[in-house]
């Protein structure tokens, strides 16, 4: 039977998450932000270092669990989510960080994708966003921006793009928090955020491939745009940004709007206040939709709403029929029903 | 003036229930094979239904059927032939004449003979009056109307009534082969606990159907003893509930979780019904998204610990192939179950057929080997799933087990076991560190690596899809290291044939024929051997229930008889395979691809054709 894993003071520092192989992103690349920020993270979670299980599928993003000093499985493409969800079933004790990117999740994957999230079951799932396919060099993903041209694509994509966190709240998703990959802090934060969560947590970084899609998040992340082009949202605080902390958002009849605090006589106190916690998804869905340049891009923890989990759901009802069935072994249940002897 | 017929007393006796899809001849079937299992008879049933749940009604493509061959002797196959057929309406009676011996006993409800009856089922002119059932006795009896009247002051809608005229037929029957008439009340009983007018309704129908029968003073009454049997407890089972409690056995022996990630398909679906039932012990059930997801959670929950095992028929198989690719690559155990059913594509879902055995032997990328058993009879699939889940467990790989619609569906008696009773199961879990002993180290024997899962301090790694080192287990291109890892798995999953049984020849130990099968051909084969052997014929049967590796012992089987004929129901994957594992001998074939078992007659025949060539 599986071991009963206890909650001890943890003690285990982010170098000792250091797998000691060599990492082999290339230079530049947005995925060594963020194992920096998962080895920052997973030592603030207070789990123990051998209770967390690392999951991926295939593509650059899924080399992450060889560097990481956990448990951790490199699996098939797509699949990480199945896989990742059938761990956290066969032992809810265990802290489930699925890592995987805009191909391995939304392509191949999106129907394992969309169904963990439905399930709520409880693991980590942090989406390297780089709207490209990196490791098989240079294919438009499902979240390629629409005319972009690329090796399979030598006339612009004439596909409409899947913007992830739209499909969450599509798939009644309770967590979902966006970041980027060159603000470690705040990455790190969120990290933790999800891993807190108890739910299925969906954490969208948008991550730079240097090689084959360098700078399309660039209008985002770029210092010189960045504070102009990311709201970055707090939970209980309004939803102000900009160099000057002057513009902030407002709801105008059914659409968001950005107005400048000063003028128009609009104050903070006109300001939308943001509620990761509400259960109505529509807002969340607002912000996850605006785009850069006519709308700040959301970023932080944008839906955080607390739900019943299937791992918990299903030892509920084990332990529900436990109590009260006559069956405690198999024998039991083979010596049950119609049967008769033969003397 | 009452007339008492002649009883007759048969060793063995088949019947087949045919109606429409919706008649209820299933539950029929089921209830009568039951009734005869506790009467203490041998028993074999062969469902054989439409895939469409609800066929154009009165059509011939809307026949369902139910075979069920009982008695005192020793019953190995549901028979080829029915002594009786049960026909709800003229599609029935066209569909499933073919199936009924000359000279047999039809029963028809008269009241579903009208014109536009007979036209659906494509009868030109009616069957009961044209002189065509001449060679058969025809017992025609008003079922429907004969339940409507009985049923009259129930309160019961014309509909619901309907409903129970398969219980008249059944009632009939039971007259005719004294049945325990109680053992079925008793059912309805239970299992119309809270609705006492449906049950009282449908016991009313069973004893108006049993009292006509008696009354009318045609039907001959048969007696078939009940037969000599093994001491002990005994139950009914069907293949899919018998590999679902096989599963819990060896869970429970090795003192593992069970989980089950799998996806509703046809015939395989029953085996996670079954499990589903049964969360009081433990076992984890997660009907998932779709095939993939359903053995990528059950890998999932295997690097975890658990005893896992996904669940498919053909066309499922076919979707978890990279999958189990990952399985074998990852050394992971893991019980994949293939219900088999006609193929290719969607196929004949609900017919039953032997034309996965390549895809389960080599339907991978790479050099991939799997551990493939079969199946024999429905009550064997206990044991089947159960050395499954041990020879995965205790080999660190994945174990394909075949079994096909025919054993799925059909139902056996079966002598319980006791979990004491059955082999231990040394999983090769590791739950301290022992010096070297990381998760990549082999057993000298066996090879099989051990299993370290998650939680354990001072043990954690990592794994994977890509080739690993053979020493450190991390991730390595290098051109020898990957010859020696594909060596080394092929060769792991060749050295199961040290924990796996003999191949046993039945009947002749050498001689003239010896006839080949595998899985589920098992109770034919057995039965035709078996009367060529009394007959003086110098034949054997050897059944494989391993299939990779083969037993030690195959070569030499083989060596003691002139000739080899392989016996399948498909284009001859086995024959083939054959041809290239023991490539020394001259297999002849015999293929039946008709999503139906063989006969014995047919066999018989073929057999005495080689002999006498």
């Amino acid at each position: 039977m599986i071991d009963t894993l206890t909650q001890e003071t943890v003690t285990f520092t982010p170098k000792d998450l250091k797998s000691g192989l060599e990492v082999k992103w290339c230079a530049g690349c947005g995925d060594h932000a963020i194992l920096n920020c998962l080895q920052n993270a997973l030592p603030r979670l207070g789990h123990k270092q051998e209770d967390i299980v690392i999951v991926s599928g295939i593509g650059c993003s899924s080399r992450f669990p060889y560097y990481m000093n956990t448990y951790g499985m490199h699996t098939i493409h797509g699949r990480a989510s199945a896989i990742a969800t059938g761990v956290k079933i066969a032992n809810p004790k265990l802290h489930v960080w699925q890592m995987t990117g805009d191909g391995d999740a939304l392509a191949i994957g999106g129907n394992h994708f969309i169904h963990a999230i439905r399930r709520n079951i409880d693991i980590n799932v942090v989406l390297f966003n780089n709207e490209i396919y990196g490791l098989t060099k240079g294919q438009f993903s499902p979240t390629t921006k629409k005319g972009h041209v690329t090796k399979t694509s030598p006339q612009g994509t004439i596909e409409t793009p899947f913007n992830p966190g739209e499909l969450v709240i599509g798939a009644k998703g309770k967590f979902f928090a966006r970041s980027v990959d060159n603000n470690i802090p705040l990455t790190t934060e969120i990290l933790v955020e999800a891993g807190s969560f108890k739910g299925t947590s969906i954490v969208e970084i948008l991550q730079n491939c240097v090689i084959f899609n360098h700078g399309t998040h660039a209008m985002i992340t770029d210092k010189d745009v960045k504070d102009d082009r990311q709201l970055i949202l707090k939970q209980g605080e309004p939803m102000i940004f900009g160099k000057n902390k002057d513009k902030g958002l407002i709801l105008r009849g059914f659409d968001l709007e950005v107005v400048t605090i000063g003028e128009n006589g609009i104050t903070e106190k006109d300001l939308l206040v943001h509620d990761a916690k509400m259960v109505n998804p529509s807002l969340h869905l607002m912000l996850i939709n605006m785009k850069a340049p006519e709308f700040p891009v959301a970023i932080g923890v944008i839906r955080s709403v607390d739900d019943t989990t299937y791992e918990d759901e299903l030892e509920k009802q084990i332990a529900a029929v436990k109590a009260t069935t006559k069956i405690k072994c198999v024998d039991d249940l083979l010596y049950s029903g119609d049967i008769w002897e033969v003397n | 003036m009452s007339v008492d017929l002649a009883v007759k007393e048969l060793r063995k006796v088949t019947i087949r229930f045919s109606g429409d899809s919706g008649d209820g001849m299933q539950l029929a079937g089921m209830l009568f094979s039951d009734a005869s299992a506790l009467y203490g008879n041998n028993i074999s049933t062969f469902p054989d239904f439409p895939s469409e749940i609800r066929a154009p009604q009165g059509t011939v493509s809307g026949v369902s059927g139910f075979q069920v061959h009982f008695g005192q002797s020793k019953i190995d196959t549901p028979g080829d032939y029915a002594d009786v057929l049960v026909s709800m309406n003229p599609a029935a009676l066209k569909s499933s004449l073919q199936w009924l011996k000359k000279g047999g006993t039809i029963i028809v409800d008269l009241d579903s003979f009208t014109d536009k009856d007979l036209a659906k089922a494509g009868y030109t002119s009616n069957p009961l009056e044209d002189g065509s059932l001449v060679a058969y006795q025809v017992i025609v009896a008003p079922i429907t109307s004969q339940s409507q009247e009985i049923l009259k002051d129930s309160g019961l809608d014309y509909k619901a009534i309907l409903k129970t005229k398969n219980m008249f037929a059944l009632g009939i029957t039971y007259y005719m082969f004294d049945r325990p008439i109680e053992i079925t009340e008793a059912y309805f009983d239970k299992k119309f606990k809270d609705k006492a007018g449906v049950a009282e309704a449908n016991k009313k129908i069973l004893r108006g159907g049993y009292n006509y029968a008696g009354n009318v003073h045609a039907i001959e009454r048969v007696i078939v003893p009940p037969a000599k049997i093994e001491k002990g407890f005994y139950r009914t089972v069907n293949g899919n509930s018998a590999t679902a409690w096989g599963l819990l056995a060896a869970a429970e022996k090795a003192g593992l979780q069970l989980y089950l990630g799998s996806y509703p398909i046809t015939p395989a679906s029953d085996i996670m019904q079954e499990l589903a039932k049964h969360k009081a012990l433990g076992a984890h059930i997660v009907q998932c998204e779709d095939e993939i997801a359903g053995i990528c959670t059950a890998i999932g929950a295997s690097f975890t610990g658990n005893l896992a095992v996904t669940s498919t028929s053909g066309p499922g198989l076919s979707l978890k192939s990279e999958a189990i690719g990952l399985a074998v690559m990852m050394e992971l155990p893991l019980v994949i179950v293939n219900v088999q059913r006609g193929g290719p594509s969607t196929g004949l879902p609900t017919k039953t057929e032997q034309s996965d055995l390549m895809q389960a032997l080599y339907g991978r990328n790479g050099d991939c080997p799997c551990i493939v058993i079969a199946g024999l009879t429905s009550a064997g699939c206990f044991d089947s799933a159960y050395m499954a889940a041990k020879l995965s467990l205790e080999h660190m790989t994945p174990v394909i087990l075949l079994t096909d619609g025919y054993i799925a569906n059909g139902s056996q008696p079966w002598k319980i076991k006791k979990v004491a009773d059955l082999p231990s199961i040394k999983t090769k879990r590791v739950t301290e560190k022992l010096g070297n002993n990381t998760p990549f180290m082999r057993a000298e024997d066996s090879l099989a690596r051990n299993w370290v899962i998650p939680g354990q301090k001072d043990l954690m790694y990592r794994i994977g899809g890509l080739e690993k080192d053979y020493i450190t287990g991390g991730v390595s291109n290098d051109p020898s290291n990957h010859e020696k890892m594909v060596r080394t798995r092929a060769e792991k999953v060749k050295r199961v044939a040290n924990d796996i049984p003999l191949l046993e020849v039945i009947g002749e130990q050498s001689g003239d024929l010896l006839v080949v099968g595998w899985g589920s051909t098992y109770g034919h084969l057995l039965s035709v051997v078996m009367k060529l052997q009394s007959e003086g014929k110098k034949v054997g049967l050897a059944q494989f229930a391993y299939i990779n590796p083969l037993p030690l012992n195959t070569a030499e089987v083989f060596s003691r008889f002139k000739k080899i004929i392989v016996c399948e129901l498909n284009l001859g994957q086995f024959a083939n395979y054959l041809r290239f594992s023991v490539s020394q001998y001259q297999y002849m074939q015999y293929n039946k691809i008709q999503g139906l078992p063989f006969t014995q007659e047919e066999l018989k025949e073929k057999f005495l054709n080689i002999l006498e060539a």
